[in-house]
């Protein structure tokens, strides 16, 4: 091995350690249907990064892989420069899955509130079982964390009780309890209603400036235009354009882009 | 004609001499009370495998636990206790005492049906659930043990009380393996006092007075869990 490649391969990994998620290659089939069709994506600490695109495009399957919900068909996958395995377990210089999810933060559609838990159970439940925190510190961080999405009072309510908006503001603190390196959120505000998505992209956007690393599957143009620092196009499981929210949503370079973003404006 | 409508012709009631033999009863309500819990109890632990077998990913487990459920489920109880007595012996070539086969019998039939029970349970839970405790980093056996599990419990339960009072009655057919349970140690006590009507009344009420506070509790539960809801 000659010493410029060398070289090359120090640069790559520190390229690549950087980087919180890197993906190479991505793709994924169910069944017959290959729904992503070779994604590379770069993660960078402290980026917001959106991801626009029509319904059936793979933004949701692309995010779901990131936190291994969904098992890559072939491809590679490093988490701050390790490579992620699809066992639970780390072993032999891979992460494995179970880790990956504990640091990488996620909130639904349909919020999936444990609802057999009052608000703060539902938030203590990850720390307590995974990160086997005692009751003591789990709750008082949840308390911070209910205190910081604006539901302290509700700490004893069950899910039923809450409204959409009060829903997904739990969810994200349960997923924050964590205390998770990156949080996706997977179209956080679709399933409510119009005046409550305000008090949802709120803490989000709170969670933005603070410098959590975050991404973003969303219909909400106006919002994604102004907390990404990135936008990527997804169409029919391919990254068809990305670049600065300004570049990508103000001007489009592909038509498919330019009629998917009108069908938003109007 | 008058044999019927006059007064002095019609069946004297004697409790009393039915009551001699009151010991035996209690007996068999023991015997009976015993055979329900042993049988539900290990019932519920083939209920469980079975029903982790239908949902597990291997194929073989999935085939091997539906054949199990549907032999026991599709043949009456009684045949499989005669079966399990006279005829298993002579294939393993051993004698299996009353006790036994009986016991195994009925805890093979209530887990076939509590199988189905517990899987449905399960399958009832949205998979929302499953995503959201992985999510958060736990594994697959501890998001069924804390997240699904507990959910999945009350939605079994008013299913699970149901077939369990159904279990209680089916101890009865432990009487043609001559196995000392209530039914049996009434048949015991009618052929002692030829009192036929009043010893069969006596186990009836027996019967109620068991599983009467059982159905009230599934009732009562099911209500509860509906305004939970």
């Amino acid at each position: 091995m000659t010493e410029p490649n060398a070289i090359d391969e120090d640069k790559k990994m520190t390229d690549t350690q950087d980087h919180i998620i890197s993906v190479r290659g991505l793709t994924k089939s169910f069944g017959a249907l290959q729904v992503l069709k070779g994604i590379d994506l770069d993660l960078p600490a402290g980026e917001v990064l959106a991801i626009i695109g029509p319904s059936g495009s793979g933004k949701s399957t692309l995010i779901r892989c990131l936190n291994m919900m969904e098992i890559l068909t072939t491809g590679s996958f490093s988490f701050r420069g390790s490579p992620v395995s699809t066992d639970f377990r780390d072993k032999k210089g891979h992460i494995g899955a179970g880790t990956l999810r504990g640091k990488v933060g996620m909130c639904f559609q349909h919020f999936n509130l444990f609802p057999h838990l009052t608000v703060i159970d539902n938030v203590t439940k990850g720390p307590m079982i995974v990160l086997k925190e005692d009751k003591a510190t789990a709750e008082n961080h949840a308390r911070e964390l209910l205190e910081k999405v604006g539901l302290l009072d509700k700490c004893d309510s069950f899910p039923s009780q809450l409204s959409g908006g009060q829903k997904q503001r739990v969810a994200i603190a349960r997923a924050l309890a964590m205390r998770p390196d990156v949080m996706l959120f997977d179209e956080v505000t679709s399933a409510l209603d119009p005046e409550l998505v305000g008090e949802v992209l709120e803490v989000v956007r709170e969670l933005a400036e603070a410098g959590m690393t975050m991404v973003l599957v969303t219909h909400e143009m106006a919002f994604a235009a102004q907390v990404a620092d990135r936008v990527i196009f997804i169409d029919q499981g391919v990254i068809a354009e990305e670049g600065p929210p300004e570049q990508v949503m103000v001007n489009p370079k592909s038509d498919r882009l330019k009629s998917f973003l009108t069908r938003f404006n109007g | 004609m008058a044999y019927v409508s006059t007064g002095e012709k019609m069946y004297h009631w004697d409790f009393y001499t039915v009551a001699q033999s009151f010991d035996l009863f209690l007996l068999g309500l023991w015997t009976t009370f015993l055979y329900t819990v042993g049988s539900i109890s290990i019932g519920i632990v083939f209920g469980l495998l079975a029903a982790f077998a239908r949902l597990s990913n291997w194929m073989a487990l999935r085939i091997l636990a539906r054949t199990y459920q549907e032999v026991f489920r599709c043949t009456p109880l009684l045949v499989q206790i005669m079966w399990a007595y006279y005829a298993l012996p002579l294939i393993l070539g051993i004698a299996i005492p009353n006790y036994i086969a009986g016991l195994m019998m009925l805890s093979l039939y209530v887990g076939s049906f509590y199988g189905e029970i517990f899987r449905g349970g399960i399958n009832a839970i949205d998979k929302g659930q499953r995503e959201a405790a992985l999510a958060v980093g736990m594994s697959g056996p501890q998001a069924m043990r804390h997240i699904i599990m507990p959910q999945a419990v009350k939605k079994m339960l008013p299913a699970f009380i149901n077939q369990s009072v159904i279990q209680v009655k089916n101890t009865s057919l432990l009487y043609a393996i001559s196995i000392a349970e209530l039914t049996y140690m009434t048949y015991v006590v009618n052929g002692e006092t030829y009192r036929p009507m009043e010893a069969y009344t006596v186990a009836a009420i027996m019967y109620f007075a068991l599983l009467f506070p059982l159905t009230q509790f599934a009732d009562y539960f099911e209500r509860r869990m509906r305004r939970s809801d």
